[in-house]
């Protein structure tokens, strides 16, 4: 049965050192230094990609002196799937799925973002119906809270607090099971469609999200009570990775780690989507740009998120249960799928319905680029269109890719304990960073 | 429309070799005629025009058609709140642009991508390497000439060094053999 093989060994070690050469800095000078003094000979570490703190599949080469960081070079691409290959082969609605994937924390605020970016395309941003807008705001406060109780909990647990990280994921779960309720799935929502989403609230969701929004409150407080006063959580982020306003505008931070460091620059308010222009909340901003104003201005966030969450449920045309029947869709059969019931019994929403599953929403040609404030920043996407049903090019334009470029900057100087407290402070996802 | 006034002064600073401003679903495209200039109209219009912030780099490769790639670029200033975006083209032949990283540094991270996914080089880049896929690939996966199936590469098979315990078996992926298809168990013909 069994043979013997002859392998060939193809010197894997020799291969993995010389792609890992370009990485790895240059050797030491000689160890005595100009005084005549004997200067410790540096260190290259290597952290990740599999390790607790890198939250996924990123790997840094630290250069060290002692415990001292001389130099970080970060290695991204672990977790590269093409998405922006995929995205060209495939019809706008089609990619819906895969945005999921990108910030995995808040698939649904994905969703929500490339609907939009799809829609101005199409230009019929103004023609989605109020219910429509009300509903994806709420989507977009969930998930920003679930990712940022998650942030929070991970970012605390990797310094040291880990119940803080029981107290989030309680909350977390609850957040899971109204998604589940709403979209069907936990994880994996691909809840919007273009022109709309794919189902209204189910019956009796509302109040259930009221009563989380009241309890999620109470989590908050716990939360802040073991880490905003707690000495350990203070002196391991407080003036650790001070990232200046001006440096973290030059590389192109945005979201909380923009906000952490002082600038005042959030989507929702500096150019209003969906129904935020009317919506009463705050953007906190921090005054110094270390970790510790990052965590202060993610937990401030969330407690924002839940009055933005409280305002829409009021305001929701059609209430929790839409009694009135309030349209959630453009109504337009060339943009979205006709009712069943129409498809089987007339012709025209028949033709669209065919064009549009075969083919696609036909888009104009043209270029769009729409940003959304998502939890971990400025997610955007660049849509180049020559007409038809898929797009020419679509870019991503990731927050946490442009959030982790600044690693090389913020972590020389620091202990290398620190390295754990600013990466768990920047929250960043590999999913969306590799895309 | 304030964008359309910066772009206006942009135009005027650079006269013909910006293209005159275009909207599209109220969004301001200025052309810049030769990729050459990209640095110095990116440093006046961060400088002057206070677009602090380089929002994304994104190439488009127009296969086919000539010149060849796209490069845009995509501005933000977050003191009046306006985006401009910059479009350039690159020829084949040269596949080449100058650096923006003296500009804004966080252009750094975009360009090795655009590197890495299209072929373009950045002249003055001060670290061009590939940055998603691994060093030594030998493709630029997001050509259009490159298939969606993907290629069969040398992935250094650090997996494959060692024979694992039941090799040979009917059920284990055979080691060495070029790639990930011939290593399935279930190409391998049964023997009676």
């Amino acid at each position: 049965m069994a043979t013997a093989q002859t392998i060939e060994f193809r010197e894997p070690a020799s291969r993995v050192a010389e792609g890992a050469k370009s990485l790895m800095p240059a050797p030491a000078p000689s160890p005595v230094g100009d005084d005549g003094d004997l200067v410790g000979e540096k260190m290259v570490l290597n952290m990740g990609p599999s390790h607790p703190s890198t939250h996924g599949v990123l790997r840094i080469v630290l250069e060290l002196d002692g415990e001292i960081i001389t130099k970080a070079t970060p290695d991204v691409g672990y977790l590269h799937r093409g998405d922006e290959k995929i995205a060209e082969n495939m019809t706008y609605t089609q990619f819906i799925p895969y945005t999921d994937r990108l910030d995995y924390l808040a698939p649904l605020a994905n969703n929500v973002a490339y609907a939009m970016a799809v829609e101005k395309l199409l230009g019929i941003e103004k023609q989605l119906p109020p219910r429509c807008h009300y509903i994806r705001v709420i989507c977009c406060e969930m998930a920003r809270i679930s990712a940022h109780l998650l942030g929070l909990g991970a970012f605390a647990m990797d310094i040291g607090a880990l119940t803080v990280f029981l107290h989030t994921f309680t909350e977390r779960e609850k957040i899971y099971s109204l998604i589940e309720r709403l979209t069907g799935a936990r994880f994996t929502t691909s809840y919007t469609r273009i022109g709309g989403l794919s189902r209204d609230l189910p019956p009796g969701w509302a109040d259930a999200l009221r009563k989380f929004c009241d309890e999620v409150e109470v989590n908050f407080a716990e939360s802040e009570t073991l880490l905003t006063r707690n000495r350990i959580f203070v002196d391991r982020t407080r003036n650790v990775g001070i990232i200046s306003g001006a440096d973290a505008i030059d590389y192109g931070l945005t979201g909380p780690n923009l906000r952490g460091s002082g600038v005042d620059y959030d989507v929702r308010k500096a150019h209003p989507y969906l129904v935020y222009g009317e919506l009463d909340f705050e953007v906190p901003v921090g005054s110094v740009g270390d970790s510790y104003d990052r965590y202060l201005v993610r937990m401030e966030e969330m407690r924002q998120s839940v009055r933005i969450i409280r305002q829409c449920l009021d305001r929701l045309p059609g209430g929790g249960d839409n009694e009135s029947k309030e349209p959630i869709n453009v109504p337009d059969g060339k943009v979205v799928l006709p009712a069943k019931d129409k498809v089987l019994t007339s012709m025209e929403e028949l033709i669209h319905q065919f064009m549009l599953v075969t083919q696609g929403v036909n888009a104009p040609p043209g270029e769009v680029y729409f940003g959304a404030e998502n939890p971990k920043g400025e997610l955007g996407f660049y849509i180049n269109s020559r007409g038809g049903g898929t797009p020419y090019r679509l870019k991503i334009r990731a927050p946490s890719f442009c959030n982790l470029s600044i690693l090389p900057h913020v972590l020389p100087g620091h202990m290398m304990s620190d390295v754990v407290s600013i990466l768990g402070s920047i929250d960043f996802v590999m999913g969306e960073c590799d895309r | 429309m304030a964008s359309a006034e910066l772009a206006n002064q942009l135009k005027a600073k650079f006269g013909d070799l910006l293209s005159t401003p275009s909207e599209f679903r109220g969004e301001v495209t200025l052309k810049l005629a030769d990729t050459e200039h990209i640095a110095e109209v990116c440093e006046f219009a961060k400088k002057s025009l206070s677009y602090d912030m380089l929002l994304d780099i994104t190439s488009i490769d127009n296969y086919g058609e000539d010149p060849r790639w796209t490069l845009v670029y995509e501005l933000y200033g977050t003191g009046h709140g306006c985006h401009l975006r910059i479009k350039t083209e690159v020829s084949e032949e040269k596949s080449e642009s100058p650096t923006v990283t003296g500009v804004w540094r966080g252009a750094d991270w975009h360009e090795r991508e655009i590197y890495d996914m299209m072929g373009i080089r950045f002249a003055g880049h001060p670290d061009l390497r590939r940055i998603l896929m691994w060093d030594g690939y030998p493709y630029f996966p997001l050509r259009k000439d490159f298939p969606m199936a993907g290629k069969p590469t040398d992935l250094p098979d650090v997996a494959f060094t060692k024979p694992a315990p039941l090799e040979g078996g009917p059920f284990v992926t055979l080691p060495g053999a070029k790639d990930s298809i011939a290593r399935e168990p279930r190409v391998r013909v049964p023997e009676h």
